[in-house]
């Protein structure tokens, strides 16, 4: 573990937002929310967040991506794939996000080889930072995803005037490199223990009152539950904002447009979410998932079981986010979970 | 970067990429229904099994999953058998020999034949559904002497539905495959002498072994339930039936979502399913 001073720190990230290829990308506050968004000037840098509007997946699977284009030479069309291998320094990462990418570096690259999606991860450098604060939503402490040893370049943690440094990859000790550091002392080792097993799990209002490990078993065992799904989701406006700000919702759309010179065009895939009416709608009039209890079930059913049995994964990792931005506030998976479990509860007495 | 120490895999053919194809003939058999016969860029193999499907790309419309309706012992180009029912399948319609698409795949489980080869078959399709079991029937025909009997059940909603009209009469006229075929109804315009009555009207006059049949069904998204309670019927063994379902795909490799039936994607564990594998999936409708 690395000691660095604050001011060292922000003059670290000031001289790589201007020498960094790469653009350099970090928690704001924009005056209403937390943001990730590019850093002018590491002054900026809003490190004491609860949570973001959205995770930083943004940048390594964006909301809108082009992977393929086609153009017409002679009467014929050629396909290219097309990848934007771009990365991002990203900077202030909280561990449940870093967990959240963790679980997609699982689908999209070790599964499915996804090549748009693995060029920009492996090309991003990921720079976490304990949490400091937490939202009223957040359960994080519930999930185990409120700190983490893993899926980070650099990990910062808050001590007053200074950060202490965990480095997680060789990449993450070279970015480090030109800043003056110190390896750190022992009750500054024994501090950041502190933090992540007292302070950060007593962050949290909001509790799963089970081990995250029932979790599979809780949603299969109310999968029939019908009565429940149709109650919960009743006021459901099916707008899909509960997957558009998850940090592990993946799925997406495909759409071809044609360039306006009709000479060619491309394919470009964008968010999609389960929650919408026609995500399960095939042509010639048939919904796989036409009722909105049926669609809400299925995303906590994909976040808690279907994950999990494919992957081995808990894709719920406690962030809270759907929570507090569903309009009418019936998203909130942690009540849902609690609630799933008293119903299991009751049943069987 | 990545902190695990996961190896790193090298890129050698992006997933996305799809080859070049040509429409080299196609077919009308209906108003909607059309077969297109497909060459690959300097005459490459698709490589397929039967039953598994390709991702179709329409310049300037979209992409489609199709199921590859001829049998991979067919040399040379191969065919899709398409409906047309939106924006894509209406564009490809409109197209004929020489144009240009797109071909991704072929994706998905197919009717694995290794797992067939010596069985007796039976193969039920409804309507477009017999699209994909196409592929699988002639594939069992053309090496007949590695099945034991096969019987064909196909149902279309009227006579001048029916696709492969020129191979039905080649499967009538066979002695060494049964063939049933029924229409749904029969217009007073249209002229048909066989059996009226929707396809469950046929399973209880096949005759098989439950035993010793592997069925292969594939149709319309109704048609499954009332199929296999007329084979619950004839006693056949749940694990001999095989089911091959369609959902929306877009992406066709397990990652966009779209396909997901509980917690099973059709593209990738299907589209072809161990009855046993989806009879408890209520998602599966079946």
């Amino acid at each position: 573990m690395k000691i660095i001073d604050k001011p060292e720190f922000t003059t670290l990230i000031d001289e790589k937002i201007s020498s960094e290829p790469r653009d350099v990308v970090g928690v704001q506050d924009d005056g209403e929310k937390y943001v990730f968004d590019e850093l002018e000037t590491a002054d900026d840098l809003a490190l004491d967040y609860d949570v973001t509007m959205l995770s930083p997946k943004k940048y390594i699977m964006p909301q809108r991506e082009t992977y393929l284009e086609y153009q017409k030479s002679n009467g014929d069309y050629e396909w290219r794939a097309k990848t934007n291998p771009e990365g991002k320094v990203i900077v202030g990462i909280h561990p449940y996000d870093l967990v959240a990418i963790e679980q997609l570096d699982k689908i999209f690259i070790d599964t499915f080889k996804d090549e748009p999606y693995r060029a920009k991860r492996e090309n991003s450098l990921l720079i976490g930072v304990n949490m400091q604060k937490a939202s009223e939503t957040a359960f994080a402490g519930s999930m185990g995803t409120a700190t983490t040893d893993s899926g980070y370049d650099l990990l910062l943690t808050e001590l007053g005037d200074r950060y202490a440094i965990e480095i997680g990859t060789l990449e993450g000790k070279e970015f480090l490199a030109p800043a003056e550091t110190r390896t750190a002392r022992s009750e500054e080792i024994e501090e950041v223990n502190r933090i992540e097993e007292e302070d950060i799990p007593d962050l949290f209002e909001n509790e799963l009152e089970f081990s995250p490990d029932e979790l599979p078993t809780v949603l299969e065992e109310n999968y029939d539950n019908m009565e429940f799904w149709e109650d919960y989701s009743e006021n459901c406006v099916s707008c899909g904002t509960c997957n558009l700000v998850c940090p592990t919702c993946c799925c997406f759309s495909v759409e071809m447009t044609r360039d306006l010179d009709g000479k060619g065009g491309k394919q470009t895939r964008r968010w999609d979410g389960c929650l919408l009416e026609d995500f399960a709608a095939v042509a010639g009039d048939e919904n796989f998932r036409e009722e909105k209890a049926e669609r809400h079930r299925h995303r906590l059913m994909r976040k808690g079981r279907y994950i999990y049995e494919r992957y081995g994964d808990i894709a719920c990792i406690g962030c809270g986010r759907c929570t507090s931005e569903c309009v009418p506030n019936v998203a909130d998976p942690c009540d849902i979970y609690n609630k799933l479990k008293k119903e299991m509860t009751a049943n069987a007495q | 970067m990545r902190s695990s120490t996961s190896e790193k895999f090298d890129i050698k053919e992006n997933e996305y990429q799809p080859v070049n194809g040509t429409i080299t003939r196609t077919h009308n058999f209906t108003e909607d229904d059309k077969l297109f016969e497909i060459q690959l860029l300097e005459g490459k193999d698709l490589g397929h099994q039967p039953g598994q499907f390709v991702m179709l790309l329409v310049p300037n419309v979209g992409e489609v999953p199709i199921s590859v309706t001829s049998s991979p012992t067919k040399p040379g180009p191969f065919e899709l058998t398409i409906r047309a029912v939106g924006n894509v399948t209406n564009a490809i319609h409109k197209m004929g020999p020489g144009d240009s698409v797109g071909i991704r795949g072929p994706y998905g489980t197919g009717f694995k034949p290794e797992i067939f080869e010596g069985e007796d078959m039976l193969y039920i399709a409804g309507g477009i559904g017999l699209a994909p079991l196409r592929s699988m029937i002639n594939y069992s025909l053309d090496n007949r002497e590695k099945f034991g009997d096969l019987t064909t059940v196909y149902g279309a909603k009227e006579p001048a539905e029916q696709l492969y009209t020129d191979e039905l009469q080649d499967w009538k006229e066979r002695d060494d495959m049964e063939y049933l075929e029924t229409v749904d109804q029969c217009p007073t315009d249209q002229e048909w002498e066989g059996r009226i009555g929707v396809i469950t009207t046929c399973i209880p006059d096949v005759n098989i072994d439950p035993d010793t049949t592997k069925v292969l069904v594939c149709g319309p998204p109704v048609m499954y339930q009332f199929v296999l309670e007329e084979l619950d019927d004839l006693a056949v063994p749940d694990e001999n039936i095989y089911l091959s379902l369609e959902r929306n795909m877009h992406c066709g490799r397990g990652l966009c979502g779209h396909c997901q039936m509980n917690e099973l994607y059709v593209c990738t564990d299907g589209p072809v399913f161990n009855y046993p594998e989806v009879r408890d999936k209520e998602e599966a409708e079946v």
